[in-house]
């Protein structure tokens, strides 16, 4: 109990000094994750929507599949990732391995399942009568989608908020395609593996305690719009 | 030309008929009621008409414009129309916004929604609520959200799907007179479907209607209700009295019927031997505790078998060798002690029999 304790003066200690490498640190993390949870919605919520507003063979079927991925471990995708964008791989001549967009890119795959599943199911919240209002009123398709996805703000919400804490909590996929290389893709995650195996009890519990904070003020900002 | 044209329109879901051969003509200003009995593929054929649904053959035509043609076409085409659905869906934001969305989805500009919206609400009585959200209000209140949303686009033509289902009385008159005023100010074309038969009378120019996927009579806003055409209609439009019978004799207008044994007289100008329907609306029967002397030509005696008080009104089943109905206020049922067992005389003028032949009803 104590080194909890210890920790979480220590945390306060760092933050409040604004410690700089605890500071890049956590500042990465956020850059890294909110990118991707970014960029992965920018691509999921138009997918949901055609998966949704389309009636085809096997529709079903690929709702499951993609619910199974949410449970798909955070080093397979790292393993997978690795395999794509190592030197002898189909993607290695971009030269990614072990940078931030590596980390990024690993990161849109990891969530982009929570994101998918959960606008589909936000969407199919909707009452259907919501669609043919918004059409009988003279909404083009793409502006019925939007009235949808507005009706459907608080689940939609909801799913970018469970993806981003997907990106940030997880350490198995950035530590194999980021490496924990310090100042460059260290980030709270993989620092704290780091802190833990060197026996840095105080410090790690202190980064632990910096990324919860860090979600409690995503959350808080998504559930400003949210409200609005 | 017609605004709305509908040619030989027939729509099947899967196995399933909806709608069979349907042809309408709606002129510029006209107010056309569909009426029938819920399931009768009313919804379907709004729906149709806003191009929800493409038909499964026949075609629709808007202001000259087949509607079946490119996806473009349509989206122009029913934006020049409003729906009101059934049970429309009010979107969770402020009236003001719901009532603005369909403006700004023509891309109408700020300032004139404004103005627009404004002074919709307060047509519909709702400027008070314009902040409030939408899902808070009642029923009725978001019915009229419902209508303004749909008329504050000035439609060429407004369809509208039972407005008044699920409403209470104060409320549904409060639509029908908000109807009514929108009828009078903007002189829209509506297309609105009602199983309320009054409300068709109240509100329409003329009356399509609509049983099991087929319009079966179509005209003024009387016919349907004096003359129905066919036996589904009249029994539609509350006409309890439907007996099966043949003209027994014809004399310059002036027929008998035998009905089952028992013989009334009536005003036809079917032959003799030609078998029909002859149709008694149960307000044009009186009832009297003895056979007084009338102009009325048809007296029968019976014994009342069922009584059943519906408001202000009594329903009357008496049994006179065969079954009638008839209606009387609730005080005149209780002045004459009408009461199942009693023995009544019900009379009816020969005038107040309506004959459908039954080749028609074969049709």
């Amino acid at each position: 109990m104590d080194e909890i304790w210890q920790g979480f003066l220590k945390a306060i200690e760092l933050i409040v000094s604004l410690d700089p490498e605890v500071m890049e640190i956590a500042g990465r993390s956020l850059r890294i994750s909110g990118t991707a949870a970014l960029l992965a919605s920018l691509i999921c919520l138009p997918v949901a929507s055609l998966i949704h507003f389309h009636n085809f063979r096997g529709k079903r079927a690929l709702i499951n599949i993609i619910q199974t991925l949410f449970s798909v471990p955070t080093v397979v995708i790292g393993l997978f990732v690795f395999v794509l964008l190592s030197r002898a791989g189909p993607l290695g001549t971009l030269q990614f391995l072990f940078t931030p967009t590596a980390m990024i890119i690993g990161q849109m795959i990891l969530v982009t399942p929570i994101l998918l599943g959960l606008t589909i199911s936000a969407l199919s919240g909707v009452d259907r009568t919501v669609r043919d209002t918004a059409l009988s009123l003279g909404a083009s398709d793409f502006q019925t989608i939007m009235v949808i996805l507005r009706e459907a703000r608080y689940a939609v919400v909801a799913a970018l908020i469970m993806g981003f804490g997907r990106a940030i909590s997880e350490v198995g996929c950035a530590l194999m395609i980021g490496g924990n290389i310090k100042g460059f893709t260290r980030i709270i995650t993989t620092a704290i593996s780091l802190e833990t195996s060197k026996g840095e009890l105080e410090l790690a519990i202190a980064l632990g305690i910096i990324l919860l904070s860090l979600a409690l003020i995503v959350n808080v900002a998504l559930n400003r719009i949210q409200q609005r | 030309m017609p605004l709305v044209k509908v040619v030989n329109l027939y729509h099947r879901y899967g196995e399933k008929e909806i709608l069979k051969n349907i042809n309408i003509e709606v002129e510029k200003g006209e107010v056309l009621a569909i009426i029938g009995p819920t399931g009768a593929g009313k919804t379907t054929l709004l729906r149709l008409l806003d191009l929800l649904e493409t038909p499964t053959s026949g075609k629709v035509y808007f202001d000259g414009t087949d509607v079946t043609e490119s996806r473009k076409v349509r989206l122009e085409i029913r934006r020049r129309m409003a729906f009101v659905l059934q049970k429309p869906a009010v979107f969770n934001m402020s009236v003001y916004d719901n009532i603005a969305c369909s403006l700004k989805w023509r891309g109408v500009g700020k300032s004139s929604i404004r103005q627009k919206v404004n002074s919709i609400l307060e047509i519909v009585g709702l400027s008070a609520y314009k902040n409030r959200n939408a899902r808070t209000l009642s029923g009725g209140e978001a019915q009229r959200v419902a209508i303004a949303r749909a008329v504050v686009i000035e439609p060429e033509v407004l369809l509208l799907d039972e407005p008044t289902a699920n409403l209470d009385p104060a409320s549904t008159s409060r639509i029908e007179e908000l109807i009514s005023q929108i009828i009078r100010q903007y002189s829209t074309t509506i297309v609105m479907a009602t199983h309320d038969m009054s409300q068709g009378q109240r509100l329409a120019d003329r009356i399509a209607v609509l049983i099991n996927g087929e319009i079966l009579q179509m005209g003024d806003s009387r016919e349907a209700f004096t003359s129905p055409r066919s036996r589904e209609v009249a029994e539609f439009v509350g006409v309890e009295n439907i007996w099966d019978g043949v003209i027994t004799s014809n004399e310059e207008g002036a027929v008998t019927i035998d009905i089952g044994g028992k013989v009334i007289e009536a005003i036809s100008n079917y032959a003799v031997g030609q078998r029909i329907y002859a149709c008694v609306r149960p307000e044009n029967i009186t009832l009297a505790l003895s056979r007084a002397s009338s102009s009325a030509r048809n007296s029968f005696a019976g014994e009342i078998t069922r009584v059943a008080s519906l408001g202000p009104l009594t329903r009357i089943e008496i049994d006179c060798g065969f079954q009638l109905v008839a209606l009387v206020t609730k005080r005149s049922a209780e002045e004459l002690n009408l009461e199942s067992g009693n023995k009544v005389y019900a009379t009816f003028k020969a005038t107040g029999v309506h004959i459908i032949s039954k080749g028609n009803d074969l049709a």
